[in-house]
């Protein structure tokens, strides 16, 4: 009845429930929608470097390494001599190693010359046919599949480098032998092939093979050779001498390794060996400062809504003593007065709360779409982080709370006689 | 029934109320009258419990009132005194049924719905019960106030300057209402008023000097 009461009351006055709801909403959603996302791209971020110590590539931003050939969302820094990686692949201080070569797009997702060792390192399976083995086999990451609606046994021609208008490689067509189980990570969103399929894709159009886009260079001319090009020819193999790949994923035996390598690598060759860990952190670091903003942005609007439920209560508290009075007349205890109050800015913070919450929801889901055709990186809008959420519910209420104590208090100390002998 | 002793109240030290022993059987009416400034509505915040007397005894029904707790006298008041004022107070987001049923819970924890809409008939305003207070007459809300005073069926029925804000018709309908109902469940009915119209209409009187 008390709760009944509360309800009526913050609805018989609606400009200012509203005002205070609609401020609640937009600090909660605000919040609700940097913690997922936080959440989500640092789960993002730190499943896709398990078991990468280290990213050998050439020379150039390490950061820019990281993102190209760890998340696949920039361009390479260029290309590596295929040899002179193999130095340090073989290096006994090597646990595992994963060269990297890029080649082609098909309809904007990169198909990436690897072995099959990638699939594992992402715990994903062929779930439907076979792992690639021969040139211009390919498996495909189980979202591209769901989206563009590939089976096994489809063929497909790739367009040159990362562009979806590129340039279609169409002397060898690429066939789907397998289907990869889904796992979260970038592995979804890509098509994987052998290494020696991106060199003979490009080969004798090109003296570079693998294509990142500063190791790319782009010939005029070269569309007559490629109608010359000799489909009987025999294939390339890994073996190949003098062909050059990307960058080689490393995990390393050595704790020490991991620290010199570093420091050795660039200094002696023309490659740079770069921590993911370490970029990683750095640029969280970057964008830390951005999200730190608009959460202080966000609890500001909630100190206000708090202000504004405090305004909407204290203001109304002088109509309506006369109405606590009368309460009070009827039997109601000091108590329940403060209980009134108090219930009535809880009901506030828990209404702008639910539509924060849901409204942040919406608001992921959109940013997740956006997200989706950029970086190929979408959100899960209907996960709960039931502690960081449950935290923020806590923090909604104690603002409710606090907004509400000092007209709480005022009504609990009410003098009936008073109030009644002077309206 | 209710009955004072020796009542004395004071505000400030150099003003010192001194109450004259009341005494009102249930179902008969008493009333208080006297000029302004002489402590009516005060003797009737005393009576209702809203008020600390200094000194002094009121027995409702074998209660003595002023040894309660705060507490215990909100619970007190609640079931056993009805109040009407001489302005309708009302809880405004609720309707006037709702109203009635408040007063009930509060006292009772109860709403007897039932009772409610029996006490809006027998004053006439059954069809205004869905509406909110603020949409009725000033006679109509005088009448609910009467209803909400009746819901608990009191021991006690305290009116203060009922008739002060009416027209002569809905005066003497009101004082016909408090009357007949107060009689009906059996309250000792005490009207604090300075209004001739009703003065001459009661035996029992009580003026404070």
């Amino acid at each position: 009845m008390i709760a009944k009461l509360a309800w009526k009351n913050i609805w018989f006055k609606p400009l200012n429930t509203v005002l205070s709801v609609i401020l609640l909403t937009s600090s909660v959603a605000i919040i609700t929608t940097l913690i997922l996302v936080e959440k989500q791209f640092e789960e993002k971020f730190s499943s896709n470097i398990e078991d990468v110590d280290l990213v050998l590539g050439a020379q150039g931003s390490p950061l820019q390494l990281i993102l190209s050939s760890v998340y696949q969302v920039d361009s390479p820094t260029g290309n590596i001599s295929y040899d002179s990686a193999k130095v340090w692949m073989n290096h006994p201080f090597v646990e595992k190693a994963i060269p990297l070569a890029f080649g082609d797009n098909y309809r904007g997702y990169k198909i990436l010359g690897t072995t099959t060792d990638y699939l594992a390192k992402y715990n994903a399976k062929v779930v439907d046919g076979i792992l690639f083995e021969k040139n211009f086999e390919v498996v495909v990451g189980a979202e591209i599949a769901q989206k563009l609606n590939l089976k096994v046994g489809d063929e497909f021609y790739g367009s040159h480098g990362d562009a979806e208008e590129g340039e279609v490689h169409d002397d060898y067509a690429y066939v789907i032998v397998g289907i990869a189980s889904k796992t979260g990570k970038v592995v979804d969103n890509l098509i994987l092939c052998t290494i020696p399929t991106v060199w003979q894709m490009h080969h004798e159009h090109e003296e570079n093979p693998a294509h990142g886009e500063e190791g790319h260079i782009h010939v005029e001319g070269e569309h007559e050779h490629e109608h010359e090009h000799e489909h009987e020819e025999a294939d390339i193999t890994i073996d190949e001498p003098n062909m050059e790949i990307t960058a080689v994923l490393l995990k390393i035996r050595n704790q020490m390794a991991k620290l010199t390598w570093q420091r050795v690598i660039p200094q002696n060759t023309k490659m740079q060996a770069v921590s993911p860990a370490f970029e990683v952190n750095r640029l969280f670091g970057l964008f830390g400062i951005g999200v730190t903003a608009l959460q202080y942005l966000a609890y500001g609007i909630m100190l206000i809504s708090g202000i504004s439920i405090f305004i909407a209560l204290y203001t109304t508290l002088k109509e309506r003593e006369s109405e606590f009075a009368l309460l009070r007349v009827n039997g109601a205890r000091r108590f329940q007065l403060l209980k009134i109050v108090m219930i009535e800015s809880l009901l506030l913070c828990v209404v702008g709360f639910v539509f924060g919450s849901v409204l942040g929801r919406v608001a992921l889901s959109m940013l997740s779409n956006a997200s989706e055709a950029d970086f190929k990186m979408s959100f899960d809008p209907y996960t709960f982080l039931w502690q960081k959420e449950g935290m923020l519910l806590v923090v909604t209420l104690l603002v409710g709370c606090i907004a509400a104590l000092i007209p709480a208090i005022k009504a609990y100390h009410l003098n009936i006689s008073k109030t009644l002998a002077n309206a | 029934m209710i009955s004072t002793k020796n009542l004395r109240f004071s505000y400030s030290k150099d003003k010192e109320f001194i109450f004259p022993d009341l005494y009102c059987e249930a179902g008969s009416t008493l009333l208080i009258t006297g000029d302004s400034g002489k402590g009516k509505t005060t003797y009737l915040h005393i009576l209702a419990g809203l008020l600390q007397p200094k000194a002094g005894q009121i027995i409702i029904n074998k209660t003595d009132l002023v040894s309660l707790s705060e507490k215990a006298t909100d619970a007190f008041r609640g079931k056993n005194i009805g109040l009407v004022f001489q302005k309708s107070y009302f809880i405004a987001a609720l309707t006037v049924l709702e109203n009635l049923e408040m007063s009930s819970w509060l006292a009772t924890g109860k709403k007897h719905s039932k009772r409610a809409k029996k006490l809006l008939t027998q004053l006439g305003i059954e069809n205004q019960a869905t509406k909110l207070p603020a949409q009725l007459s000033i006679g109509q809300q005088q009448r609910v106030s009467i209803a909400r005073a009746l819901m608990n069926e009191p021991k006690v029925l305290l009116a203060d300057e009922p008739t002060s804000s009416l027209d002569d018709k809905n005066a003497e309908k009101v004082i016909d209402l408090l009357t007949s109902l107060s009689k009906e469940y059996n309250a000792a009915l005490l009207i604090v008023t300075h209004d001739n119209r009703i003065k001459e209409k009661f035996i029992n009187k009580i003026t404070l000097v």
